[in-house]
């Protein structure tokens, strides 16, 4: 088909339907610990996953360049390597560039090329708005037009780890154990009609904004066309990629608050809206018209995260699992109650939130402060 | 002059069935029975039948069925038997041929050609039984963002005015003169019930029917019939009328004949006299008049309703529908190749103009590209035959349809094409009291209204099977969609991909 958009992706030529196992794990006071406790929770989930997809988002893991917009590429040919670092060189300051350490592992089969770079966006490029628009933009350009080449992810200290394996083979491979942050999501994917393509894991990426996603998104279409009109391509037409770009547009450019945002991807029932009271009527209302196009629909669970922020969320109607845990100022998000309990016996709360509600975990709001940070209430704020 | 037409069709009358009872000779209104005193016996002129069904319908012992003539000319691809007749026809009046409904040539059906999905193991399909299920629309303009305070977490922006409609089915402009104001009262009663609206067409709307404004959508046309403060007042919409499927670019004509004393009344004219409406709006000559007419009738409302514009789908409709939006359109409306009219020049209705399928996917393709999709709703008539067609338009792009001979057909119309005659059997077409007392309108009203609740149900299955809950997941989500039996180019056009792919 003529319309859809150029992809670099081989592979796969409609939404990828996926059944999946999802794990997060954030501390919200801000302390940065190891991905062990992760990947053990994720592996116990394996039977979740096939075997084609398996990745991680770490956030707090480059203290060291907290300021720069750290790029893993992907690169399949040294071609679209040497055209990537070229492109890159022309329109950015690279502070530094190593190719990602990995480790010869038997369940990993011919892996792609992974690099980092630590970008700065040259001052004469955009004005101080418009960087991470002007990085956004990059990331398409690459995306779609240098070939064998792919963004794994672009935001700020944080970096996504993916490809195509169990998650904990994934983990082995990239070396995982040795990085430390504040907020993991890790992801076990069971494709089912994709071959498995290294671009096509979990976490989807834009900026620091990543998604791991348990479901199928039957609205895709429409989600997708929707965010075209606000200049995102679907590079690689999964239905996870919608759910990052749509969160892109709707906290970063439209600048609604996150709780917004859930109530315009799992927006409640007319019903519901006109029962409730004047001032939320009208919210939820105007939300629903003004953004129908972007209710996610079908079943999905997905954890989104950004710097200093974790958040859980199903469809409106949960037809995909959720439990969340508890502990300290530890806040847990899980396909199974089981992952979390097993590195985390003794949890404090344990529960499964009702479909549609957003379960935020905030540094701005540690756990154990206020208990109500993590549920995804609508209030105004107090100062 | 001797007439060269052969009869379309042949009554059979059932000598042992028939009692004489003359229900036919009374129901029929084109002539065809009448009773022969001297021999006591009920007699046929075949010639006058135009196939309406209403005798058969109404005979009390199932006496009469009517079936077409088996009169044969010889083969002949190129003259077909209704071009012949056509030139028979205008060899005996010298006149334009004039004819009702819509397109009935042979152009092909996009609707036929476009299947749906379903979920199947990968994602649960819903059962609305169980579910909600949400066909809830708003039909407006939208703009491309909302602004929200984030101290008291509550709204900023101001939309522009929104009208709820809780199935996306509304009843198409069909003007009183043109059909009869009993048919008016049992579309608005229905309009009402289901939560939709109906469109009064370009004849104004009988005092009699204000108290159903909230469902209802004026137009304003080229004739301004009926055109006045309390009228805009009155209604949910304003509807600005150019063109029409069955006829774009010619303009109306209301005889004399059927402006009786409430016609006058309603349209605002002298008893009697023809009720013209010229081929363009005199004020619009261009783009910019059009964006005038809009702000002029949005100033007559105070920006309290959408102002809808409605055209006739032809080649160059994305290019137009583009302009407007942005000549201020709320809501803009597409009526295709075989969209109905009470009266049009058959020469007109059966090749001016394009498949709505085609007006519907490159139109909504194109406010994409430009990003003002949201800025008006798009509507679509013109041959909505049932729910999946709905469902079809709604994937493709549309807001909401419009029906027009659907909402007739549940009435009695059986599509006799006859509507220009002002004859209507069925007491729809026609403004003859004898004959529109034959709708009732509570029965009409019950018959509309059970007819939007079939379908709102079935689009409810047909959305559950799919695995979403609300229509806007439905909506522009061509995905949902797959051709059969097109070509490369057809898809192209309707943006969906071939079966199998």
């Amino acid at each position: 088909m003529n319309d859809l958009n150029k992809i670099n992706n081989p592979y796969s030529e409609g939404k990828v339907i996926d059944a999946c196992s999802i794990f997060g794990m954030m501390d919200t006071a801000g302390n940065c610990f190891s991905g062990e406790n992760v990947i053990k929770a994720i592996a116990n989930m394996h039977f979740r996953g096939n075997g084609l997809g398996g990745g991680f988002a770490i956030y707090g893991l480059y203290p060291q360049y907290p300021a720069h917009y750290a790029f893993h590429v992907m690169y399949l040919s040294h071609e679209g390597k040497a055209e990537v670092e070229s492109f890159l060189k022309q329109r950015f300051h690279i502070e530094a560039a190593e190719e990602v350490p990995t480790r010869a592992t038997p369940a990993i089969m011919n892996p792609p090329l992974v690099w980092r770079y630590f970008l700065e966006v040259k001052h004469d490029k955009c004005d101080k708005n418009s960087e991470d628009n002007y990085v956004v933009d990059r990331v398409m350009e690459i995306n779609t037009d240098i070939k064998d080449s792919f963004v794994f992810s672009s935001g700020k200290n944080m970096a996504v780890f993916k490809g195509v394996g169990y998650p904990e083979d994934i983990a082995e491979y990239f070396c995982l154990e040795q990085y430390k942050g504040y907020l993991w999501t890790a992801h076990g994917r069971f494709p089912t009609n994709s071959p498995g393509w290294w671009g096509g894991a979990h976490p989807f990426n834009i900026l620091d904004w990543t998604v791991v996603h348990n479901g199928e998104i039957s609205s895709y279409g429409i989600n997708r066309r929707y965010l075209e009109g606000f200049g995102y391509h679907c590079t690689m037409q999964t239905d996870t990629e919608v759910v990052a770009y749509a969160i892109d547009l709707l906290i970063r450019r439209h600048d609604l608050p996150i709780e917004i945002v859930a109530k315009i991807l799992a927006p409640p029932f007319w019903d519901d809206i006109e029962r409730s009271p004047e001032r939320e009527q009208k919210l939820f209302r105007t939300l629903r018209q003004v953004y129908g196009s972007l209710l996610l629909n079908g079943p999905f669970t997905v954890i989104i995260a950004h710097r200093g922020e974790m958040i859980g969320l199903t469809d409106r109607v949960r037809l995909r699992p959720l439990t969340v845990g508890t502990k300290g100022t530890t806040l847990y998000l899980s396909s199974e109650e089981s992952a979390i309990r097993l590195v985390c016996p003794d949890l404090e709360r344990a529960w499964i939130p009702v479909g549609g509600e957003p379960i935020v975990g905030s540094l701005e709001r540690p756990l154990g402060a206020k208990e109500l940070a993590v549920t995804g209430e609508i209030k105004p704020r107090v100062n | 002059m001797k007439t060269y037409l052969p009869p379309k069709f042949i009554v059979e009358r059932d000598p042992e069935r028939c009692i004489q009872c003359q229900v036919c000779v009374d129901q029929c209104s084109f002539d065809t029975h009448y009773y022969d005193a001297e021999d006591d016996e009920v007699r046929s002129r075949e010639g006058s039948c135009v196939g309406c069904h209403r005798c058969v319908l109404f005979c009390p012992t199932n006496a009469l069925n009517v079936r077409g003539v088996p009169l044969d000319y010889r083969d002949n691809y190129n003259w077909r038997p209704e071009i012949i007749e056509d030139i028979v026809k205008q060899a005996e009046t010298g006149g334009v041929l004039l004819t009702g409904m819509g397109n009935d040539k042979e152009y092909r059906v996009y609707w036929d050609h476009l299947v749906l999905n379903a979920s199947q193991v990968t994602n649960p399909s819903i059962d609305p039984l169980r579910e909600p299920m949400e066909l809830t629309t708003y039909i407006g303009r939208k703009p491309d963002r909302v602004d929200i305070d984030p101290d008291s977490v509550s709204i900023k922006t101001e939309l522009a005015p929104q009208v709820r409609i809780e199935v996306p089915v509304m009843f198409s402009a069909m003007s009183y003169g043109a059909v009869s104001l009993n048919v008016h009262e049992s579309l608005a009663r229905a309009a009402t019930e289901a939560q939709t609206l109906w469109n009064t067409g370009e004849g104004g709307l009988h005092p009699k029917l204000y108290k159903y404004g909230a469902n209802t959508i004026v137009q304003v046309a080229s004739g301004r019939f009926g055109v006045h403060a309390d009228y805009l007042d009155a209604a949910r919409i304003v509807e600005i009328k150019i063109g029409q499927g069955a006829k774009p670019g010619i303009g109306g004509h209301l005889p004399g004949e059927k402006v009786s004393a409430d016609v006058s009344w309603t349209r605002m004219i002298p008893q009697g006299t023809d009720a013209l409406s010229p081929a363009p709006q005199h004020d619009i000559y261009s783009i910019e008049d059009l964006a005038q007419l809009v702000h002029a009738l949005k100033e007559a409302t105070n920006y309290t309703k959408p102002i809808s514009v409605k055209i006739a789908a032809v080649h160059n409709s994305a290019a137009i529908a583009s302009g407007m939006v942005r000549a201020g359109a709320d809501m803009i409306v597409l009526d295709g190749l075989r969209g109905s009219t009470g009266a049009a020049p058959k020469i007109i209705r059966d090749n001016v103009g394009i498949p709505i399928e085609m007006a519907l996917a490159s139109v909504d393709t194109r406010l994409r590209q430009e990003g003002i999709r949201n800025q008006a709703s798009v509507v679509i008539a013109g041959g909505i035959r049932n729910s999946g067609d709905v469902a079809k338009a709604i994937a493709l792009g549309a807001d909401a349809v419009y029906i027009g001979t659907a909402a007739l057909v549940a009435l009695g119309c059986c599509l006799c094409q006859q509507c220009h005659t002002g004859k209507c059997a069925w007491g729809i077409c026609t403004t003859d009291l004898r004959l529109t007392k034959r709708i009732n309108p509570d029965i009409g009203a019950r018959r509309l209204a059970n007819l939007l609740r079939g379908w709102n149900l079935e689009l409810k299955e047909i959305l559950g099977g799919m695995g979403v809950n609300a229509l806007e997941s439905l909506r522009g989500n061509r995905l949902h969609l797959r051709g059969v039996g097109l070509t490369d180019t057809e898809l192209e056009i309707l943006g969906v991909k071939m079966a199998g792919s």
